[in-house]
């Protein structure tokens, strides 16, 4: 059956073109591949190239002609044994396989799907977080720094599964730079805690080539800032291919490594990226506070089928606090903390900014003010229902970060907070953070740069209007 | 800016002094034949089906470089991982996906291999050990590297194949990968498709260095350039190259000489190469016609060819048939397969 040639698209948004120039005439023989025409439009010109073989039958569209819409039939190509008389039988490529003998021209036009009524956007499904398990009464509290606790976590879970491997620079016979995987190469040795390169972005990308391939790597950044390096295959690999294959392949793994400013390091070593792998759907993202919450959300993390990040805090690695002594302690990802109850206002941090709100809200018990602290633990997915329930009980609202105000985890904090519970606000939100400058060394401007406890309580105090 | 230097590199099909590469059996020639008639003629549809606007975005076509992924595939076994970039439609039918799931993906449908999320550049197949199909330039080599760690790390003797084009051999990140693959002697094969174009610029109006075989050279990984236009050749390579690692010697690096037939994606006018170029590649050194040429004078009949084209046409039609027909993913899909 003669088959027909149409104008074709060559964008996405092209509707139609100038026939510029015709190379096969009338009864020439065709090969598959073989240029036949020339088209033109504002942007380019192009070749036509035939897709089957036989003889051209009939030009439709005479060279020259200009605005020809596409998908319109300009040729039509004869089969092998077919005359002129067979021109009239001529179907589209799309209705090739299905056309009957005596069918008339089939209208020049893919079948895309019927156009329907617009779809609505279905609701976006609710965060779900597993139950926080009860610590058992009479569970013995054991005192460790959280290098020490982040050490067990992983030690825990690489005895329990042997897919769990550590990666990074100096995390093996260095026993991490900053001896946070102290121990784990003479436990485990090379094959599952290995010393790379320097080279962030070829070993992200080599970790998440292995946790496609199904094992489970922790790959530690020196610092998150060398993480920029790797940013393409954390987001583009790492985050997005789970939905990418339909839900067929997707990667457990986490990132992990001290986030933030440390002290005097200045700015290409200080910057919080809380907001920026916040702002990723497929990522997970936890900045913990506490020794224990390290410990029990690292090991979920490890657990998670989902690439995480885990944001840690240099300042924060030598503090000691209690952890409980359990086989084995979880904490689950998605759930924030009340870390001190208070009915007059809340505020809301994570990771180090935790440090100011808790000083802040002794200072402020001083003066009779009961602030409520909700220790957010996991950026995504964010626990709006802990931070929404406080806020209708205090009525205001202060967020505390040392990252920068645009774009910030605070900001998104602010715009949950007056979409869940605008009624129930007495004062706007208020925002304490980083300044908007890159982090200056000198010990003055640094300390200016970063949050502090008087400018929490400042905050605390103008939303209760004292 | 400095003038483009005078290329250096040999016309894709030339022969590099060897002699000939070993002759096929009659079965590995039809199955080579067939394999890559499947390419060519499934590119060949998603182009038409691009042009009536069944297809969306972008849509890299594989015309031209057929016979490296179906030789390669020939000197793999069961559970060998492979990895590429974005021109990937060639690789995923020469690992045994459908072309009907290949297909509806490119239209955008429920039945594709990615539930028509993925699209053209970004479709897997866990279950035949095709690991995408991925969209940023480079970045499938580190991850290649990383299923070839996962073999290492689980004491298996599987390769992992690796491929990119001569555009992609310039990232930083395949280096960095290339030095943990020989510190660490992962068995992946490196494959640099060299079609002689990024996109538009020229081997030699982007690389320093144009022979890619040595582009280990500083890791000390031994690389190769092949006849990327001759099945045989490119199998025998890789099975040099897969037996080089399977072996526990690290990794490899074949630089297939090769060329693309049709623009860099839909949209591109080639106006970077003549018309002749490209002619006297197709005519003078077709990995199909090669083929199909040495099949004939071996006395297999025109007939015997034509079913083979016939049930190629087939599949291929039924496959454009489905990926047209079948409806789109249903709403409720847009928020499933972000977690798991």
């Amino acid at each position: 059956m003669p088959i027909q040639v149409l104008m074709p698209a060559l964008s996405p948004t092209m509707e139609k073109g100038n026939l510029a120039k015709w190379l096969k005439k009338e009864g020439e023989p065709i090969k598959s591949g073989d240029v036949i025409a020339e088209i033109e439009t504002d942007k380019a010109t192009m070749e036509v190239e035939a897709t089957d073989e036989g003889t051209l039958g009939q030009i439709l569209i005479p060279e020259g002609t200009a605005d020809v819409a596409v998908n319109t039939p300009i040729a039509t190509i004869l089969a092998d044994g077919e005359s002129a008389a067979d021109l009239a039988k001529a179907v589209s490529p799309a209705k090739q396989e299905k056309a009957a003998e005596s069918a008339p021209p089939a209208q020049a036009k893919a079948e895309a799907p019927a156009p329907k009524a617009e779809e609505k956007v279905p609701a976006a499904p609710k965060a779900v977080s597993e139950p926080e398990p009860e610590v058992p009464a009479g569970t013995e509290m054991i005192t460790q720094t959280i290098r020490e606790a982040l050490r067990d976590a992983m030690a825990e879970e690489m005895r329990r599964d042997p897919d769990v491997f550590l990666m990074g620079e100096e995390v093996a016979e260095y026993q991490g730079a900053y001896k946070v995987s102290q121990g784990l190469l003479q436990e485990f040795g090379a094959r599952r805690v290995i010393d790379t390169p320097i080279t962030e972005h070829g070993f992200a990308g080599i970790g998440i080539g292995a946790a496609m391939a199904g094992l489970k790597p922790i790959v530690e950044f020196m610092t998150f800032n060398f993480a920029m390096q790797a940013m393409d295959q954390l987001i583009n690999s790492a985050a997005k291919t789970l939905y990418m294959s339909g839900g067929q392949m997707g990667c457990s793994i986490v990132f992990r490594g001290p986030n933030g400013a440390a002290a005097r390091v200045a700015a290409q070593h200080s910057q919080d990226y809380s907001s920026w792998y916040s702002h990723i759907p497929g990522l997970k993202v936890i900045a913990p506070f506490s020794a224990a919450d390290y410990k029990g959300l690292l090991k979920s993390a490890i657990r998670d089928p989902n690439p995480v990040i885990f944001l840690e805090n240099e300042v924060l690695y030598g503090h000691s606090g209690e952890v409980p002594k359990l086989d084995d302690y979880i904490v689950p990802i998605g759930k924030a903390r009340v870390a001190r109850k208070g009915q007059h206002v809340t505020i809301i941090s994570w990771s180090n900014g935790m440090t100011y709100s808790l000083k802040a809200a002794d200072e402020l018990a001083k003066e009779g003010i009961e602030a409520e602290v909700v220790d957010l633990r996991t950026l995504r997915p964010m626990d709006t229902e802990t931070i929404v329930e406080s806020v209708k009980k205090t009525g205001r609202a202060v967020t505390v970060e040392e990252g920068w105000q645009q774009s910030g985890v605070g900001a998104e904090v602010a715009a949950r907070i007056m979409e869940h519970a605008f009624d129930y606000l007495d004062a706007p939100v208020t925002r304490v953070s980083g300044k908007d400058v890159p982090m200056p060394y000198a010990a003055n401007l640094e300390k200016m740069a970063l949050p502090s406890v008087a400018e929490v309580v400042e905050a605390a105090k103008a939303v209760c209007y004292r | 800016m400095a003038a483009p230097k005078k290329s250096v590199t040999k016309e894709a099909g030339q022969e590099k002094g060897d002699s000939s590469p070993p002759e096929f059996t009659k079965e590995q020639e039809l199955k080579a034949l067939r394999d890559m008639l499947l390419i060519r003629r499934f590119e060949e549809k998603a182009g038409q089906l691009y042009g009536m606007g069944a297809i969306g975005g972008f849509c890299h076509l594989y015309i031209g470089q057929e016979a490296v992924v179906v030789g390669m595939q020939m000197t793999l076994k069961k559970g060998d991982q492979v990895i590429t970039g974005y021109r990937d439609h060639g690789h995923m039918l020469a690992c045994g996906m459908e072309a009907k799931g290949v297909m509806a993906e490119l239209t955008g449908r429920r039945g594709g291999y990615s539930k028509g999320k993925g699209g053209s550049m970004h479709m897997f197949s866990v279950a035949e050990h095709f690991y995408g199909g991925h969209g940023i330039v480079g970045a499938q080599v580190s991850l290649g590297t990383g299923l070839a760690f996962a073999n290492r790390y689980r004491e298996n003797d599987f390769v992992s194949l690796a491929y990119f084009g001569d555009g992609a051999a310039n990232q930083g990140q395949v280096y960095e990968s290339f030095n943990m693959a020989e510190l660490w002697k992962l068995p992946v094969v490196y494959i640099i498709e060299n079609n002689r174009y990024a996109m538009g610029t020229s081997v030699a109006r982007s690389s320093a260095q144009t022979d890619f075989s040595k582009r280990g050279a500083s890791f000390n990984i031994p690389g190769r350039q092949v006849d990327g236009m001759d099945v045989r050749a490119v199998k025998a390579a890789g099975d040099e190259a897969v037996a080089w690692c399977r072996a526990g010697k690290g990794p490899y690096i074949l630089e297939m000489q090769t060329y693309r037939y049709r623009g860099h994606s839909m949209s591109d006018p080639a106006k970077y190469r003549t018309r002749e170029e490209v002619e006297k590649v197709r005519h003078d050194h077709d990995p199909i016609e090669q083929v199909r040429n040495r099949l004939l004078a071996a006395n297999v009949s025109e007939q015997d060819l034509k079913s083979i084209d016939a049930e190629v046409r087939d599949i291929v039609n039924a496959a454009a048939d489905f990926a047209q027909h079948d409806p789109e993913p249903d709403p409720s899909e847009l928020y499933t397969d972000v977690y798991r």
